[in-house]
């Protein structure tokens, strides 16, 4: 059974009774993302008795953004493991786990912690059920806070992204709101592929509606914006800063078709090719540095694919290829309104 | 079952666990001795069967290699007893993470002959389906899988069964953090794992000296994991070894840490020369241990060694060999576009464009009149 198999009202309500435990959403309730996170969880838990949640202090404390919080309350000690802190054990342990049948939900703390993970997650996680040729699946999902803007210290602000997109036998997503949020955890937990879930984190006390719904596929591009000149694509904490300039550039008689990504691997190409073809310019923007970044594979991709509808060279507004900067410099590094405004400016040869 | 060993005693530095010496004699050992006690002599004769079918399997596919069949190979060669002493302790429902080396555990598990060569003929990534062997496929990334078998163990603790994950791992694989950091997990929830590091002294090149400036078997208490330190060459004192382990782990009393001291009698792979960093005296005094002699020693001394025994164990090694160079020299080439298969378990759109693009190559060559095998190679430099 794969995700597209499930009937998209699989989420509907659970029946318990009144004196049971833990309560998956049954409404559409306003929550913040990391709520709404909360919820995929709890409701994945309640669906699957195989689920079970690995990482640092998220159990008693809830996860230092309380993602996790009050799970090991209901579920216990046996679903909602706080690991000591090791994190390329807290994936290995994970790989163990799916060798037995469960499917783990593991939080690396913060996006610059991944690396000592770096080994199990590219050379294990990924590459288990293609080594096995098909007979061992890892349906492990790995929770990532991603991104800066939270002023935070180094290490916590990065956008790894890149590195796992490169890695085959990975599905790699990035959330940008409350409902995709909701939705495509509990798509990435049920999918027998790993996923690299990546979280906004300074989008996480944003709030907006979720209803108990899979929606559409994790691996689809959504156009959030309409638009017809520029094509402005993105994921993650970017999209709500892309639907700023692109609600800006409409002051100015500029029409901005801004796509939330979701899927960094596999990217929708043909959500965004149809979109190029449209408006026959492209501008990408994310935090990640500029090299070898997500933004480089989707221009030379879309330039493969519609180069003749290219009325412009493509733009990428990123962050530079340094290191991620000290707390007071990283508004200079992070793609803003303005950087992407000019961003558009220059694909519009203005 | 024997009474268990309290753990305020193995967290001592561990003695140094004999059953038999170098001459096949048996070494009086009470503590351990009554957990080999149902090994008599039909039990060590399929032992020996064991070892020396195993040490016949590992030369032939050396042999392999040498004759361009195999890619490269490990060999096993002096560390048969380590292997057989632990893996025939095992039940089916146990689980084993190993390295790459373990071909003599595999053999034990009942993986098919050919399967043991299948990675290193270029076939596959692996040789077999783990769930109908109970045993992982092989890590080759150095001391991964020790964490794998934590996370399993701790999927057994979860759901209440006493099956057991044992993970082989050698002894340069302890200073690998992945190691250091299953110890610290399997502590802390004492979950049902063994750890059986085989000390072959050598990590290539790199003598066991320069991982560890104590015996590897001391590391272990330290994590808080009592340690057994056993003659990696006695397949009576691993075996005990292991069950001693085993039932520790089975009765909820957490992981085990046994370092069989053995010696690598090969090279690293057959990619090496140890000649280059190996004393040859090392070689001949560790030639005087044989795991395969000292048994057999044994097994003369109490009147078993029978010539129809002798020829009986020749003729098992000799066809186990035979049906192992038939299998892997007629073990077919996989089609040029399974590389693209299993990479994921549902399609994945930018995989299958590819797919298909060089299905497409391929084929322009085959209405060209080309033959496959041509296609497959001029396919590879695109």
């Amino acid at each position: 059974m794969t995700i597209l198999d499930r009937s998209p009202m699989s989420a509907a309500p659970l029946r318990h009774p009144a004196t049971s435990g833990p309560v998956g959403l049954t409404d559409t309730t306003t929550l913040t993302l990391a709520k709404a996170i909360n919820a995929g969880l709890r409701q994945a838990m309640l669906d699957d008795p195989k689920v079970v949640l690995l990482g640092e202090d998220i159990g008693t404390l809830g996860g230092v953004f309380r993602v996790t919080a009050d799970l090991l309350r209901e579920f216990g000690p046996h679903r909602v493991i706080d690991t000591p802190l090791a994190e390329s054990a807290i994936i290995g342990t994970a790989v163990g786990l799916a060798y037995r049948g469960y499917r783990p939900v593991c939080e690396i703390q913060f996006d610059g912690f991944i690396f000592p993970a770096f080994d199990q997650i590219v050379s294990q996680v990924a590459k288990l059920h293609y080594r096995s040729q098909g007979s061992v699946r890892m349906p492990i999902t790995i929770r990532v806070p991603f991104g800066g803007g939270i002023g935070a210290a180094e290490h916590h602000s990065e956008s790894p992204e890149a590195y796992f997109a490169h890695t085959s036998g990975l599905r790699v997503i990035a959330v940008s709101d409350p409902q995709d949020a909701y939705s495509l955890l509990r798509q990435a937990i049920a999918s027998d592929d790993p996923v690299l879930y990546f979280e906004p984190k300074r989008r996480y006390h944003v709030k907006g509606e979720v209803t108990p719904r899979l929606g559409s596929p994790m691996q689809q591009a959504v156009v959030v914006t309409p638009g017809s000149q520029v094509t402005l694509v993105t994921y993650g904490a970017l999209v709500s800063v892309a639907r700023d300039a692109a609600l800006a550039a409409a002051d100015e008689g500029v029409s901005i078709e801004v796509i939330d990504l979701r899927s960094l691997s596999p990217v929708d190409y043909a959500t965004v090719e149809a979109s190029v073809r449209k408006t026959g310019r492209l501008v990408v923007t994310h935090e990640a540095a500029q090299s070898g970044g997500i933004g480089g594979e989707i221009v030379a991709s879309l330039t493969e694919r519609c180069f003749d509808y290219l009325e412009a060279a493509p733009v990428r507004v990123t962050g530079f290829d340094t290191p991620y900067p000290p707390a007071k410099l990283e508004r200079h590094y992070l793609p803003d309104l303005d950087r992407i405004l000019a961003g558009v400016d220059r694909v519009l040869g203005r | 079952m024997p009474e268990l060993i309290p753990d305020s005693d193995l967290l001592q530095p561990p003695d140094f666990i004999q059953l038999l010496d170098e001459d096949g004699g048996r070494v009086p050992n009470p503590e351990f001795d009554r957990w080999v006690r149902d090994i008599g002599a039909t039990e060590l004769g399929a032992l020996y069967d064991d070892l020396v079918v195993v040490r016949r399997l590992d030369v032939e596919a050396t042999a392999l290699q040498r004759q361009g069949e195999l890619g490269l190979w490990p060999p096993l060669l002096g560390q048969e007893a380590a292997q057989i002493g632990s893996a025939r302790a095992l039940r089916p429902d146990d689980f084993v993470f190993s390295s790459y080396r373990e071909n003599a555990v595999a053999y034990c598990r009942g993986v098919g002959l050919t399967d043991l060569v299948k990675m290193w003929r270029g076939s596959a990534q692996s040789g077999w389906d783990p769930a109908s062997v109970g045993m992982a496929v092989p890590a080759i990334i150095i001391g991964a899988q020790t964490l794998h078998a934590t996370g399993w163990a701790l999927g057994a603790q979860f759901d209440g069964v006493d099956a057991v994950a044992v993970t082989y791992f050698g002894d340069g694989a302890t200073s690998e953090g992945d190691v250091n950091e299953a110890m610290v997990f399997a502590a802390s929830f004492q979950v049902p794992v063994v750890f059986f590091c085989q000390n072959n002294q050598w990590a290539i090149s790199e003598p066991v000296g320069l991982q560890a400036r104590v015996h590897i078997a001391n590391r272990a208490p330290g994590f808080g994991i009592p340690a057994l330190r056993v003659d990696g060459n006695d397949v009576l004192a691993v075996m005990a070894a292991t069950r001693v382990a085993l039932d520790r782990a089975r009765s909820g009393n957490g992981p085990t840490f046994i370092e069989a001291v053995t010696y690598r009698m090969g090279p690293h792979t057959t990619a090496d020369d140890p000649t280059r960093y190996r004393d040859p005296a090392d070689l001949a005094a560790w030639a005087k241990r044989d795991p395969i002699l000292r048994l057999r020693r044994l097994l003369e001394a109490e009147g078993l060694f029978t010539p129809e025994f002798e020829a009986a164990v020749a003729a098992h090694a000799d066809a186990a060999a035979a049906e192992l160079r038939a299998g892997c020299i007629a073990l077919p080439d996989p089609h040029p576009l399974s590389v693209f298969d299993h990479v994921y378990t549902t399609p994945q759109a930018t995989l299958d464009g590819q797919r298909d693009g060089y299905a497409e190559y391929l084929a322009s060559f085959d209405s060209a009149g080309s033959t496959s095998s041509s296609t497959s190679s001029k396919g590879a430099s695109v």
